[in-house]
């Protein structure tokens, strides 16, 4: 019989064949888009001492506004319908305080994140998360606020705020979110 | 003659395979498979699960073969055996594997095998290994390597790797496997989301669109030494990476002058250029194996469609028509066949179209379908889709006729990616 047996041929390429892995990603823990109310103002007591938290914008600032819960600017969101990407109606007049906030503070800058529902390609839906960011962006710099302060990105279907297969939570998911440079 | 034998037969079986965290199960219908008769290596306990465990099971998965149930042989034949064919023809073998693994002074081992065509009476071929301890999968893939290609005539992919995401709460893991699920290795991990990753043609580096910046941006990571560095990272969205054949390019997706639109960009991230002009989504960018093609998705038509235009940049020809959805085309490895995703009646299957008759056809039932990333054999469509509220990676032959389904413990599997031959 023909002796056909090869030997010894794969030695190296077995050698080389288990690629080493590292993993050098840091934690990045995601800051969400609505933070609660940083400082809290006590009543003045008899003594007159006002609690100040150090570090935290003062009631001076003109960012203490986005904090604000009664204060428009303290809501960043912009909801769209199913496969659509214009800003509705009733979205109009947060994104104008948002515009003329951008107007009246020229170092402010502004990140906004696009997210789609989880139904279908996640690349598709990056797509359809950037086309609603863009959408909020165009709006912004429509009313006054100046291009370079504003990013617009898209997080496609990849951070929902709702996780459910439900009609409900897909329409909470399709948002745009308006951050300030030190909320992200 | 063991070429020409037909495909199609019931097969349902679990494999559990040892250390495997990716567990596999076999759920679909299979073909006529060659009945083989894979003999223990004679001193493969040494190894355990043993050398022929693994080869048949690898045999196995395929669809293609069945390893026949033998008793105890004495003495126990190896490579070196004269071999009775009347014998293994009345165990209604087609063909047989023996062989024969050996301890090395150095510590190693040396495995050596002969594969029989007990039909035709005459041995086929075979091998010889020199390996490690910690090598035995990967010799034992690389046998059933060679009795795949020498009783089928297409290559294995046994040997061959994928990657994938696994989510564990806020946690993603980008991890790389053997093509069985075990073995499985994290190459990055990241408290953001990893979508799309892809294997370099020469299977040493993955492309992929990281979160940790709070925003899709492209990075090119080498596996042996976890080295990464980025490959576009512009104002706006930068995502959908897509190989050039040779290696040396990527096209992109970026957003950076507006929309979601393809460019060209050098594997070190130099030389960024526009590719194309539109004003609707363009996305989800893939060669043909010749390059001379790029398909992608676009919704140019007012629904996503795929679409094709010169890899250099040309007029785009639509290439689906049929339904309101179809996304993330993949060309199977000959070039003439595309697997994309459609929505078929709110679902999300798995569609393989022929480009040469344009006959479109649905190769799965599930509903959550996505990213079909063709073996590179083109026998098989590995794609995620989501069973019982969990993400789980799915494989399905490239005639619909077999099923695959590898799912883990813990978290939701997705964005599979089967890698290239390595030799």
């Amino acid at each position: 019989m023909r002796a056909i047996t090869v030997s010894a041929i794969a030695c190296a390429v077995l050698l080389g064949a288990c690629a080493t892995t590292s993993e050098d990603q840091k934690p990045a823990p995601t800051e969400s888009a609505t933070k609660p109310p940083s400082t809290t103002t006590q009543p003045v007591k008899p003594s007159g001492v006002t609690p100040v938290e150090a570090g935290k914008p003062t009631a001076t600032s003109p960012f203490a506004v986005l904090k604000d819960p009664n204060n428009i600017l303290s809501k960043r969101s912009v909801y769209f319908d199913y496969d659509k990407f214009e800003v509705k109606d009733e979205y109009r007049k947060l994104v104008e305080a948002h515009a003329n906030f951008l107007k009246a503070n020229p170092s402010a800058k502004m990140l906004i994140q696009g997210n789609a529902d989880e139904r279908g390609s996640r690349e598709y839906n990056v797509g359809l998360g950037q086309r609603r960011a863009d959408s909020v962006k165009k709006m912004l710099t429509l009313l006054g606020a100046r291009e370079d302060q504003i990013e617009s990105v898209s997080l496609g279907e990849e951070k929902p705020v709702c996780t459910a297969a439900t009609e409900d939570c897909y329409a909470k998911n399709r948002r745009g979110d308006m951050l300030y440079n030190g909320e992200y | 003659m063991l070429r020409t034998i037909g495909l199609a037969a019931l097969f349902m079986a679990w494999l559990p395979l040892a250390r495997a965290q990716l567990a596999i199960e076999i759920t679909g219908a299979g073909a006529q498979r060659i009945p083989i008769a894979i003999v223990p290596l004679a001193g493969e306990k040494v190894l355990p699960p043993g050398i022929s465990t693994i080869v048949r099971a690898d045999l196995e998965r395929s669809g293609l073969f069945r390893g026949l149930e033998l008793p105890p042989l004495t003495p126990e034949p190896n490579e070196n055996s004269n071999v009775n064919y009347a014998e293994w023809r009345s165990r209604l073998a087609d063909a047989l594997v023996v062989g024969s693994v050996t301890p090395r002074p150095d510590g190693r081992f040396d495995a050596n095998f002969r594969l029989y065509d007990v039909v035709k009476q005459k041995p086929i071929g075979g091998l010889g290994f020199t390996f490690a301890k910690e090598q035995v999968r990967v010799t034992a893939h690389r046998i059933a390597d060679f009795v795949y290609e020498k009783l089928t005539g297409e290559k294995g992919v046994f040997s061959t790797r994928i990657a994938y995401v696994v989510k564990r709460g806020n946690r993603y893991e980008l991890q790389v496997a053997d093509a069985d699920g075990a073995g499985q290795e994290t190459a990055l991990a990241s408290f953001e989301p990893i979508i799309s990753p892809v294997w370099s043609p020469d299977g040493k580096r993955l492309a992929y669109v990281s979160f940790e910046n709070k925003k899709p941006v492209v990075y090119v990571h080498t596996l042996a030494d976890g080295k990464r560095h980025v490959v576009a990272n512009f104002k706006g969205s930068n995502s959908a990476p897509a190989w050039t054949p040779d290696g040396q390019r990527l096209a992109v997706v970026l957003s950076r002058e507006g929309g979601s639109q393809l460019f060209m960009v050098n594997a070190d991230g130099s030389g960024v250029r526009r590719l194309a002009s539109s004003t609707a989504i363009d996305t989800e960018p893939r060669f043909s194996p010749d390059g001379q093609w790029i398909y992608f998705t676009s919704d140019r038509g007012g629904s996503p469609q795929i679409y094709r235009m010169p890899a250099g940049g040309g007029e785009p020809q639509r290439i689906t028509f049929e339904g309101s959805y179809n996304v993330s085309p993949r060309i199977s490895p000959d070039g003439k066949t595309l697997a994309y995703i459609t929505r078929n009646s709110g679902k999300f299957q798995v569609a393989l179209l022929d480009l040469s008759t344009r006959q479109a056809q649905i190769l799965t039932d599930s509903e959550h379908d996505e990213s079909p990333s063709f073996s590179p054999n083109g026998r098989m469509i590995l794609l995620a889709t989501v069973i019982g509220g969990r993400g789980v990676l799915s494989a399905v032959s490239s005639d619909g006729r077999m099923k695959q389904r590898l799912s883990t413990a813990a978290g939701d599997v997705r964005e599979p990616a089967w890698g290239p031959f390595v030799e």
